[in-house]
C-alpha cells in the first residue's frame, strides 16, 4: 500500500489544556470530603464546645434543667457496653474466624456460610435492634438491660470482626503454613504460633474498628430501651442502661437551644473517644504494612 | 459449631420478621396501599409512603455522594502523589468513622438552616433533601475507598499502552481506566446505596416523623427506619397490632437491603473474572 | 556519570571508540548497515537513575534511520530503561531522574517545556506482555489514531495496519470480537498494529518475544525484517540469537553502560571488546 499521509489533528493545546483541567477537577472533588468533615468538626466545636465541662461529665441527665446537665449515666452505659460487647464478640469472632479460615473444609457449606456472614454484615442495625428485641428482651427475658445491649451489639459488630479477622488471616502466606507443618508441628500449633501472631496486627485493626462502630450505634439500643429516662450508671448487667450516642439524639429532640448545644458538647465526647480510635486502628494498619516482610 | 449459630442467625431473623407477618392485616393492603396511619384513625397499613421517603433519600444520597468520591477516588489512584495519598486515605477513613447521630445533628442544626433555607426559603424544618446530603456525605468514604481500590486494581500495562499511544492522562483515566473498572464501581455503589437505605440515626433526625408519599425533598417525610424508631420509642403494648407493624417493617427493610447486597455481590464476582 | 575507577583498564580505552564524534570525521565504511544519514535519535552521556541507583551510564548512542538497531546485554544492564527512556515512559517511575540530553528532531527530548505527549505519538513502543486493551480488535488498532484526532477514514487505516502486521487475513473476520480471545503471538501483533496505526518515525521494541512461543516468534521476527522499510526500530532482547538474526546494528550494555555498538554481523564474528566477547560466547549473561 502506498504510504498514507499523515492525517492526525492531535489538537494538543486543547487535550492538554483539558488534561490539567481535569486534575484539579478531581482534587477539588477530593478536598470538598475533607471540607465535609472539617465544616462539621467546626460546627460541633462552635456549638457545643463552651458546654463540654467536668460538670458535664459527672451530672446525670436531667429534662428539665439545661445548665446542671450531665452525661454521666449515657457514659457509664456506653462503657459496660463496649466491655461487655467486646468480651463477647471478640473471642466468638477470632475463634469463628479462625475456623472458617484454617479448619473448615472448602465445601458449599463453608461458602455458603460465607457468603451469610457477608450478607449479615450488611444488615442495617435497625434490624438488629428488631432481632434483640425480639430475641434478647422477650423470648430470653433480659428486659431492658445492659446485657441485652451488650448481646444486640455483639450480633451486630460479629460479622465484621469475622470478616475483617478472615481477611488477615488469608493475608498470610501459604509458605508460613506450610513450613511448620513440614517441622512436624500440629495443625493448632501451627495456628497459634505461625498465623495468627502476623495476622495480630490486621485482626486489631478490625476489632478496633467494629469496636468503634458499636459505639457509636444508636438504632439498637433505642430498639431496646434505652432511650427511657435513666440517671444512674448501671449497677449490673440487667440494669436498665442508656448511651452516649441515644443521649445525643434524645437532646437533638428537644426544642430548647440549649440542649442543642448539650447534644454538640455529647457529640464532642464522643468523637474525642471514638476518631483516636479510628485514628488507632489506622495506625496499626498502616504500620503493619510498612513492616510486613512479605 | 459458632458457624451455625450465625446460620440460625439469620433464619432468626427472618422468623422474628414473619411473626407479624403473618397476622398483617393484608398483604396486599400493606404493600401497595398509600396511606400508612397505624396509630391513627381511620387506620390504615400501607407501606408505600415509608418506602418512597426511603427511597427518596437513599437516591438522593448517592446523588450527593457519586460525583465527590468518583472524582476523589480517580484523583487517588490516578493523578495524586504518593504523600497526598497516603494522607488523604486516612482521612476518608476517619470521616468514615463517624457516627450516624452526629450526620443527624448536623443535618439539624446547620444544612437545613443555614444551607437549605437561604436557598429554598418555604423549606420545612424537617426535610428530607437534607438528610439525603448528610446521608451522602456519610457514605462518600465507602464509595470513594472502593473506588480507588477498584482503579488501582486495574493492571500497570494497560495504562502504559495508553500512554504510549499519546494519549493524556485524562484521556487514559477516562477512557481506558474507568471503563475497566466499572464492574468495581456499579458495586460499591449498590453498597452504599443499601447502607443508605439502612440508615436511621440521621434520618430520624433530620427528615421528620411524617410518612408521605411524596417527591418534594423540602418536605418532611419519614423512612422506615425512620417509623421503627419512632414506634419503639414510644409506648407501645406488645403484642398489639402498632407493635406487630415493626416487624413488618423490619422485614421489608430486611429484604431490600439483602437484594441489593446480592445484586451488589454478584457483580463483584464478575469483577474479580474480568482479569484473567 | 561514568565511574571511571570502576571500569576496567580494556573499557576505558574502548569507549571514546564509540562515543558519538562528529559524523564528517568518521572513517567511512564499506559495508550495509552504516548510517549514511543523519542519526533518527542520538542520545548524549545520558544517564537516569532510580533514585541514587545509575541504571544507564552516560550514553551516548546513535540511532540510524530505517533500520533495526537491537540493544543486548544481561539481566539489569539497563537495556529496558534506556529504550523507555526514548519515549519519555521513565516519567511514571516517581524514583526517576534523567541527566544528559536525548535528541530527537534535533529538539532534546529532555528539555524544559518538551511535550511528551507529541513525543509519544511519532515513538512508539510495544511491550513485553502483550497488552491489548479489553475491546475489540477493531477498536484497540483505532483507538490511539481516534484519540488523536484522525482525519482519514478510519477502517481503511485500520485494514491497511493490520495488513502490514501481518495480521489481517486472521483476524479479519472477527474485527470486532474481543482482542483476548487471540493467541499471544497474534496479540502480539495486535500490538504492534497498535502502535504503528499511529504512523510514528520509531518503533521501540522491549523484549517483544519473550512471553511467546518459537513459531509466533519467528512469525514476529519475520515482521520486524518488513517493518524496517518504512520504521526505524529499536529492538531490546536478551536473546542474542535475536538480535544476530534481526537486526542490522547491535548495541551491548553491560552495567548501566554502553560497552560496544557496531554492525551486527561485525560485532558477533569480531567484537573489538573483550566483554563483548565474553557476553556472546556465553561467558556470562
Amino acid at each position: 500500500m502506498s504510504d498514507t499521509p499523515v492525517l492526525f489533528e492531535p489538537r494538543l493545546k486543547r487535550r492538554r489544556r483539558i488534561a490539567r483541567w481535569s486534575q484539579g477537577v478531581f482534587a477539588t472533588s477530593a478536598l470538598i470530603g475533607v471540607a465535609f468533615l472539617a465544616v462539621l468538626l467546626f460546627r460541633v466545636i462552635v456549638d457545643g464546645g463552651s458546654w463540654v465541662s467536668w460538670k458535664f461529665i459527672t451530672n446525670p441527665p436531667s429534662d428539665l434543667d439545661p445548665n446542671n446537665c450531665g452525661a454521666m449515666s449515657a457514659l457509664f452505659g456506653t462503657l459496660w457496653l463496649i466491655a461487655m460487647t467486646a468480651a463477647t464478640s471478640v473471642p466468638i469472632g477470632i475463634a469463628a474466624a479462625v475456623y472458617l479460615e484454617e479448619y473448615a473444609p472448602n465445601n458449599r457449606l463453608t461458602r455458603f456460610i460465607h457468603v451469610n456472614i457477608s450478607n449479615l454484615a450488611g444488615v442495617p442495625s435497625i434490624v438488629y435492634g428488631i432481632l434483640g428485641l425480639a430475641l434478647f428482651v422477650r423470648w430470653l427475658g433480659f428486659g431492658r438491660s445492659v446485657l441485652a445491649g451488650a448481646l444486640t451489639l455483639s450480633l451486630l459488630i460479629l460479622p465484621v470482626i469475622i470478616i475483617a479477622s478472615r481477611e488477615a488471616l488469608r493475608a498470610v502466606p501459604k509458605s508460613f503454613r506450610l513450613a511448620a507443618y513440614a517441622l512436624g508441628a500440629s495443625r493448632w500449633q501451627t495456628v497459634w504460633a505461625h498465623v495468627l501472631p502476623p495476622a495480630l496486627p490486621g485482626i486489631m485493626t478490625g476489632i478496633i474498628l467494629a469496636l468503634s462502630r458499636a459505639l457509636g450505634e444508636a438504632a439498637p439500643l433505642i430498639m431496646l430501651g434505652a432511650l427511657t429516662y435513666v440517671r444512674f450508671a448501671p449497677h449490673s448487667p440487667m440494669d436498665p442502661f442508656t448511651a452516649m450516642p441515644v443521649q445525643i439524639y434524645n437532646w437533638c429532640d428537644r426544642p430548647d437551644p440549649e440542649f442543642q448545644s448539650l447534644a454538640a458538647a455529647g457529640i464532642l465526647v464522643l468523637l474525642g473517644v471514638l476518631l483516636p480510635l479510628n485514628a488507632l486502628a489506622v495506625a496499626v494498619r498502616v504500620l503493619h504494612e510498612r513492616r510486613k516482610a512479605w | 459449631m459458632l458457624s451455625i449459630a450465625t446460620t440460625f442467625g439469620i433464619l432468626w431473623v427472618l422468623a422474628a420478621d414473619s411473626f407479624a407477618f403473618f397476622r398483617q392485616v393484608s398483604p396486599i393492603e400493606f404493600f401497595f396501599g398509600t396511606r400508612w396511619a397505624p396509630n391513627l384513625e381511620p387506620r390504615s397499613f400501607g407501606v408505600l409512603p415509608l418506602v418512597s421517603g426511603t427511597l427518596l433519600i437513599a437516591g438522593g444520597a448517592l446523588m450527593v455522594a457519586l460525583p465527590v468520591s468518583l472524582g476523589s477516588a480517580l484523583f487517588l489512584s490516578e493523578y495524586a502523589p504518593p504523600w497526598v495519598r497516603n494522607s488523604l486515605k486516612p482521612t476518608l477513613e476517619i470521616l468514615a468513622g463517624i457516627p450516624t447521630v452526629v450526620y443527624g445533628y448536623f443535618a439539624l442544626m446547620f444544612i437545613t438552616p443555614h444551607v437549605l433555607r437561604p436557598l429554598f426559603p418555604n423549606t420545612e424544618v424537617f426535610n428530607g433533601a437534607s438528610a439525603a446530603i448528610v446521608v451522602g456525605i456519610m457514605i462518600i468514604p465507602t464509595i470513594a475507598s472502593l473506588c480507588d481500590d477498584a482503579f488501582r486494581a486495574v493492571p500497570r500495562h494497560l495504562r502504559e499502552a495508553a500512554f504510549a499511544l499519546s494519549a493524556t492522562r485524562f484521556e487514559v483515566t477516562t477512557r481506558i481506566v474507568f471503563p475497566a473498572a466499572v464492574s468495581g464501581i456499579v458495586a460499591s455503589v449498590l453498597l452504599a446505596f443499601a447502607r443508605a437505605i439502612g440508615e436511621t440515626m440521621a434520618v430520624a433526625l433530620a427528615a421528620g416523623m411524617t410518612p408521605k408519599l411524596t417527591l418534594n425533598p423540602l418536605e418532611s417525610m419519614q423512612t422506615l427506619t425512620g417509623y421503627i424508631v419512632q414506634i419503639s420509642m414510644g409506648d407501645t403494648p406488645a403484642g398489639s397490632l402498632e407493635y406487630l407493624t415493626i416487624f413488618a417493617c423490619g422485614m421489608t427493610l430486611f429484604i431490600m437491603t439483602l437484594g441489593v447486597n446480592l445484586i451488589a455481590q454478584r457483580v463483584m464476582a464478575r469483577f474479580r473474572e474480568a482479569y484473567e | 556519570m561514568v565511574d571511571v575507577a570502576e571500569s576496567p583498564p580494556a573499557l576505558r580505552r574502548e569507549i571514546p571508540r564509540v562515543v558519538v564524534t562528529p559524523l564528517a570525521s568518521r572513517p567511512p565504511r564499506e559495508e550495509q548497515g552504516d548510517m549514511t544519514s543523519s542519526a533518527v535519535i542520538t542520545a548524549e552521556k545520558l544517564t537516569i537513575r532510580y533514585g541514587s541507583f545509575p541504571a544507564v551510564r552516560a550514553v551516548c548512542l546513535e540511532i540510524p534511520p530505517r533500520q533495526v538497531t537491537a540493544i543486548i546485554g544481561p539481566s539489569g544492564c539497563g537495556k529496558s530503561t534506556l529504550l523507555r527512556s526514548m519515549n519519555r515512559m521513565n516519567d511514571f517511575v516517581p524514583s526517576a531522574s534523567v541527566e544528559g540530553t536525548l535528541l530527537y528532531g534535533g529538539q532534546n527530548v529532555y528539555g524544559p517545556g518538551y511535550d511528551a505527549v507529541e513525543l509519544r505519538r511519532r515513538i512508539g513502543m510495544v511491550f513485553q506482555k502483550p497488552n491489548p486493551f479489553p475491546k475489540s480488535i477493531f477498536k484497540n488498532v483505532a483507538w490511539g489514531p481516534l484519540i488523536n484526532g484522525y482525519t482519514g477514514n478510519i477502517e481503511d487505516l485500520v485494514e491497511a495496519t493490520l495488513q502490514r502486521a501481518a495480521l489481517w487475513d486472521e483476524v479479519k473476520d472477527k474485527l470486532h470480537e474481543s482482542a483476548y480471545a487471540l493467541s499471544g503471538g497474534q496479540q502480539q501483533r495486535l500490538c504492534i498494529a497498535r502502535a504503528i496505526a499511529m504512523q510514528p518515525e520509531v518503533l521501540l521494541m522491549d523484549e517483544p518475544c519473550s512471553a511467546l512461543d518459537p513459531i509466533a516468534t519467528t512469525r514476529i521476527e519475520d515482521l520486524i525484517d518488513q517493518l524496517k522499510d518504512r520504521y526505524t526500530v529499536i529492538l531490546v532482547t536478551h536473546n542474542m540469537q535475536q538480535a544476530a538474526r534481526v537486526s542490522d546494528r547491535t548495541a551491548f550494555m553491560y552495567m548501566g553502560e554502553l560497552i560496544e555498538v557496531g554492525v551486527t554481523h561485525a560485532m558477533f564474528t569480531k567484537p573489538t571488546n573483550q566483554r563483548t566477547q565474553d557476553y556472546i560466547t556465553g561467558r556470562f549473561g
